[in-house]
């Protein structure tokens, strides 16, 4: 019974020994861990630099789309991913930040606001094909938009939508509740207070949230096959109503085929789409620099 | 508003308040409209999916569906059976969760119980970067090199597509998701817990896993169903690197095809409307909406007992 203190036996010694080894072995491989998504990050953009680069000329951004490789170029699917990026941002940002304004802002504690919130967290995880599939249905068979510029929009406006309300109602909550108190006690309706106090004062972040957003657009490929976007386009969309392609349909195109020679224009592809993600997260985090070094509490 | 202006004491009287209320009342509905054509885009799936798939089933029985082991619905001699797609779209999702999993949940405890708060302010945002990247990128990755420089020159796959390269290329994909979430969860757990487990003397990987990681299960655990669900719904990287063949083996170095990639597959055919062709990728479609549905209900049932727990 009269045990010796625990730390002098050459078990106890042994077990601590492990216990700093298993420690010290773990601590590396979770570095590990962590910057194995880095490396893969590394490792791709490499890849695709290194198949692309070469391939990078403003002939290929301003040409056609051609049967031969060394003279493929992107022109008419930048120009489908522009269409397709300002239309979707002019029917998913109102709605967004209308349904936004709604939850945040007006919208009762009852049972219908309860399945609105479940529901758009449902409509975040719903694979962006399914939004193909009622695309198709919908815009394309049912209203008669044919495999048109505003058939994709309106299916991507509805993919993008839930993560644009997401993160418009992050944007209004960084506006303290004093502010809106304040209005309401100066005798403002809650219209008044939402649209002189609270939107001028939420504008910056919840754009900065909605710009991310409106980049998954930007690389959304399956939903547009599923509605017929064409593959190749040798010409420019002029309206809303005309076929179009789009940068990732039109990279998907060339990686589809075996030739090493389309691969390269893909990479080509892939660095300008990079590129204009790049550009718009730039302008995101740009709004957010500004619009926290102006913010007033 | 005129008479208002002359009079230094607003006093507004009940009616006007109610007019003013009355006014707003068109706006409030326009926002309300908003907020419903959440509800209306649900329904809207699945009012397209189910009539669809009637279609199918009244031509298909549900038996052969689900029981037949050949999928050739765009051959002369037609066969409708799910489960090749189904085999394919789990053994790939699987795959890579297998990778995805502990490798994110190993940068989460790194993040969260060993990194400085300058290299996480570094880490984490550059690791998010990798679920912003277009999926076509990493078909490519997948297709010219996962596939050629590691697959066929050291596992001795056979073909340019097979599961396993889609699958890890979607591993890079799935890890910032499980990595990101499981680390909120994790920090979410509180200070004094960890401080106990320090003061009974043990060291940090300890307090990592027995502390923290248990106390922070619950969201562990959606986030990796959420990981699931992403990868059983994602398409272009299936598409592009594991082939088109519906394929039903166990074997990840074959070619074979996932559910999505049928979609893709039939969508860049010019399958007229009404064709029974036309229907099975709403079919498949409902099945595909099905298994994400269920995933990211129970995803969300877990992160509501989580929050319950510790705020």
């Amino acid at each position: 019974m009269t045990a010796p203190a625990l730390s002098k036996t050459a078990e106890w010694r042994h077990r601590l020994l492990r216990r700093h080894i298993v420690g010290a072995v773990a601590a590396v491989l979770l570095r590990v861990a962590a910057v194995a998504g880095i490396a893969a990050l590394v490792l791709l953009l490499v890849v695709v630099a290194r198949d692309g680069l070469d391939r990078l000329s403003w002939d290929f951004i301003t040409s056609y789309p051609s049967r031969f490789a060394s003279r493929a170029g992107i022109r008419s699917a930048l120009l489908g991913s522009l269409w397709v990026l300002e239309l979707t941002a002019a029917f998913a940002v109102p709605v967004g930040i209308g349904a936004a304004i709604y939850l945040e802002e007006f919208a009762p504690r009852n049972w219908l606001t309860r399945i609105i919130e479940t529901n758009i967290n449902n409509l975040a995880g719903v694979p962006s094909i399914v939004y193909g599939l009622l695309g198709l249905a919908l815009f394309v068979r049912a209203m008669e938009l044919g495999r048109s510029v505003l058939a994709g929009a309106l299916t991507l406006s509805l993919v993008v939508l839930p993560i644009v309300i997401v993160s418009a109602r992050e944007g209004l909550r960084t506006v303290p509740p004093s502010i809106r108190e304040a209005s309401l006690a100066l005798g403002a309706t809650r219209w008044q207070t939402v649209w002189h106090q609270v939107l001028p004062a939420a504008l910056a972040p919840m754009m900065t949230g909605v710009i991310l957003a409106l980049s998954r657009a930007i690389g959304e490929t399956a939903p547009l096959i599923t509605i017929g976007a064409l593959l190749f386009v040798p010409f420019d969309p002029h309206g809303p109503l005309d076929s179009f392609t789009v940068l990732p349909i039109q990279i998907f195109n060339w990686v589809s085929r075996p030739q090493p020679a389309f691969h390269q224009a893909a990479a080509a592809g892939i660095i300008v789409l990079l590129a204009v993600l790049l550009g718009m997260n730039a302008i995101a985090i740009a709004i957010r620099y500004w619009s926290e070094r102006r913010r007033q509490w | 508003m005129a008479m208002t202006e002359t009079r230094p004491a607003v006093r507004r009287s009940p009616r006007r308040r109610r007019l003013l209320r009355l006014q707003e009342a068109p706006v409030l509905g326009l926002l309300f409209l908003c907020a419903a054509i959440s509800i209306l885009t649900t329904v809207g799936i699945v009012i397209v999916l189910v009539e669809e798939a009637v279609g199918f089933f009244r031509e298909v029985s549900v038996l052969e569906f689900l029981t037949e082991t050949r999928w050739t619905p765009l051959f002369v001699e037609k066969h409708f059976g799910v489960l090749p797609l189904l085999s394919a779209t789990f053994l790939i999702s699987a795959l890579a969760l297998a990778v995805a999993v502990p490798v994110g949940l190993g940068a989460a405890i790194y993040l969260s119980e060993y990194a400085s708060p300058r290299v996480r302010a570094v880490l984490k945002p550059s690791l998010e970067v990798l679920a912003g990247i277009p999926t076509v990128v990493y078909g490519y990755f997948a297709i010219t090199f996962i596939a050629p420089e590691l697959l066929q020159r050291f596992l001795g796959q056979q073909t340019a597509f097979s599961a396993l390269s889609a699958a890890l290329a979607m591993s890079v994909l799935l890890l910032p998701m499980v990595s990101s979430l499981s680390e909120d969860a994790m920090r979410s757990v509180p200070a004094s817990l960890r401080e106990a487990g320090y003061a009974l003397g043990s060291n940090r990987f300890e307090v990592a896993v027995r502390v923290v990681l248990p106390a922070a299960l619950s969201g562990i655990v959606a986030a990796v169903v959420l990981a699931m669900a992403r990868a059983v719904g994602e398409t272009m990287i299936v598409t592009i690197a594991a082939g088109n063949v519906p394929n039903l083996s166990w074997n990840p170095l074959e070619a074979m095809q996932a559910l999505p990639a049928y979609i893709v597959q039939v969508s860049l055919g010019d399958t007229p409307a009404g064709s029974l062709e036309y229907k099975t990728i709403f079919a498949v479609g409902l099945a595909l909406f099905i298994c994400t549905l269920l995933l990211n209900v129970a995803a969300q049932w877990l992160l509501s007992r989580f929050r319950e727990a510790y705020e």
